[in-house]
């Protein structure tokens, strides 16, 4: 049975529209102007136990709204949804110790103390008994590779050492689901890294299931065999990501460097041209014709080095989401 | 029951621990809350108290209760909750499985209990200034009078929880609550006694919560007679009324909240 099961969800927002210069600041005030915003429209999916799921979409798409809903800060316009078998905006006590939110620009945390005085307090909220809460505290803190920053007061830690205090609060009354918004965020690359093994290894051991935004593709294709990738708050795509490669991607990039500099002209009919740098070639060439052609251009030049790949995930979905912008 | 005490001491002690980071902040607090010492002031030279029927004496009793009084019921509720809201702070709170208006009720007895020593030493420093203010109320007077002082807090806590559930609503709530500083400071008792008004003054003013939010206490403190029994009743009463309609315009503004910020 999911854990996590969404039914044609929607959240429309009701907006006031202000025109600028004085006239608009005088008819927004007498005359407001109201408009309605669909953050997110009718999507559907469902998640199961012990997944972890990234969701991918530009800023805008819709995440963030998705994530608000699904932990039940905010209500759904229309549609069905329940995780863990609750309907998230009801709150109830017992659905909220089962789930957590870990938003990397956001803490939970008080600023001025140490992390320890709010980790006594969660423990005290969520009843867990003070020798279990210890015991937890020192095994997320081994697993994070977190010890006297936690007597710190929190505005003293780095940004890692904080997120990952985040992460340790966030995990302490075990929570069967994880909602994680850019848990990644402003970390630098060995934070970033941590993080990901710390989420990948708690997944393994607690069975926890995870949701995942992240703009670090790094988090997605280390952690998430399986992505929903929204834009314009529509769901494009639910599985995983080299099936989501395939879908955007009917082209290998080839990548070549020559022994001699060659023009643009001298590589018409291979391929489409991604690059042309002194030595350096990158083509777009489409699957079903690949060995051919490369065939054809070992023939044709002579190639120092080859280089055959999937185009980057990133430079797929942005591209994905600029064409679909012009539609 | 054991878990609300674990929970309560957990909240207090950190939020204590927290305001003591704050301690330079909480004596300007403390220092900003003189006005009833500077009525006083304005009182006694004027000879208007003793036109009303009170002597020096209970004049300056009763303000410096006042002062006791405004220092231990003052509400910040609004304002800490409205840039909470504004800046995503209060998503996390709202997630965890204790309405956040616990942690926000901490926080203020937290606040309290740590301005305890400087309300403390402000006292000292006024009776070696002025020997004649400092008197030592009865036992009886103290008791009630803290059990007072208690209540007029947390009807002062309910009145603003009342405004505060408007930043669901708007994104600057904390204006009405200056705006709603004015009737406060003048039916409360802060700028002068209730009993200096004039009859149609004062029946107004005990139509409306504010007496027993500082003139109450303050009369029970300084040892003026007091109906005690009508004096609770009061705020038991407006506690009751404020306490369903907080529940209701909360429920409503969380179906409101839109977790801006987050």
């Amino acid at each position: 049975m999911s854990i996590i099961n969404a039914k044609e969800l929607s959240k429309i927002y009701r907006v006031s529209e202000k025109q600028p210069g004085i006239a608009g600041t005088f008819r927004h005030l007498l005359q407001r102007k109201h408009r309605e915003i669909t953050a997110v429209n009718q999507i559907s999916f469902s998640i199961e136990p012990g997944e972890i799921v990234g969701f991918l979409g530009p800023n805008g798409a819709g995440k963030t709204t998705t994530l608000k809903m699904l932990t039940g800060l905010i209500h759904p316009s229309s549609g069905e949804l329940l995780v863990a078998g609750h309907k998230p905006w009801q709150r109830k006590a017992r659905f909220l110790r089962q789930i957590t939110l870990v938003m990397g620009n956001r803490q939970q945390l008080l600023w001025d103390l140490p992390a320890l005085d709010s980790l006594k307090v969660n423990a005290a909220v969520y009843g867990i008994p003070e020798k279990e809460a210890q015991r937890r505290i020192n095994e997320l803190a081994e697993m994070l590779e977190l010890g006297e920053e936690l007597l710190r007061p929190l505005r003293k830690l780095s940004l890692g050492q904080r997120m990952k205090t985040e992460l340790l609060a966030a995990l302490l009354h075990q929570p069967a689901v994880l909602f994680l918004d850019e848990p990644t965020l402003g970390l630098d690359v060995n934070a970033q890294v941590r993080v990901r093994e710390f989420l990948a290894d708690y997944n393994k051991r607690t069975g926890a299931t995870m949701l995942l935004t992240s703009h670090y593709m790094g988090d997605i294709t280390t952690l998430c065999p399986r992505v929903l990738l929204i834009h314009q708050g529509e769901l494009f795509h639910d599985g995983s990501l080299s099936e989501l490669t395939q879908k955007l991607a009917p082209c290998s990039q080839v990548r070549m460097e020559l022994s001699e500099i060659h023009n643009v002209e001298d590589f018409c009919g291979y391929g489409d041209i991604h690059s042309l740098e002194g030595h350096q070639v990158q083509l777009l060439i489409p699957r079903a014709e690949l060995s051919e052609r490369v065939a054809a251009l070992l023939n044709r030049f002579e190639v120092v080095d080859l280089e055959v790949s999937a185009p980057p995930i990133e430079e797929l979905i942005g591209g994905l989401f600029r064409s679909r912008e012009k539609l | 029951m054991k878990w609300a005490w674990r929970v309560a001491r957990a909240l207090i002690t950190s939020q204590y621990a927290l305001m003591l980071e704050y301690r330079a902040e909480i004596i300007l607090w403390a220092l900003s809350g003189v006005l009833p010492l500077i009525m006083l002031g304005v009182w006694s030279g004027s000879g208007a108290a003793a036109a009303a029927g009170i002597s020096a004496q209970q004049l300056s009793r009763y303000f410096l209760a006042a002062f006791v009084v405004r220092q231990f019921t003052v509400v910040w509720l609004i304002n800490v909750f409205e840039e909470d809201a504004l800046q995503g702070r209060l998503s996390p709170f709202l997630l965890q499985p204790i309405s956040p208006l616990w942690r926000y009720l901490t926080a203020h007895i937290s606040e309290q209990a740590s301005r305890v020593p400087i309300v403390a030493v402000l006292l000292a420093l006024l009776g070696i200034a002025a020997p004649g203010l400092i008197w030592l109320p009865s036992a009886g007077a103290l008791f009630f009078g803290v059990i007072a002082i208690m209540a007029a807090f947390l009807l002062r806590f309910l009145l603003q929880l009342v405004l505060t559930t408007f930043c669901f609503w708007s994104e600057k709530a904390a204006a009405i609550d200056r705006l709603l500083m004015i009737p406060y400071m003048f039916l409360s008792g802060i700028v002068a006694p209730i009993d200096t008004f004039p009859p149609a003054v004062k029946r107004l003013a005990m139509a409306t919560p504010f007496p027993w939010m500082i003139d109450f206490p303050a009369r029970l403190i300084a040892g003026e007679p007091v109906n005690i029994a009508l004096g609770f009743t009061a705020i038991i009463a407006w506690c009751l009324l404020l306490l369903p309609i907080c529940h209701l315009l909360w429920r409503a503004g969380l179906r409101r909240y839109s977790a801006m910020g987050a």
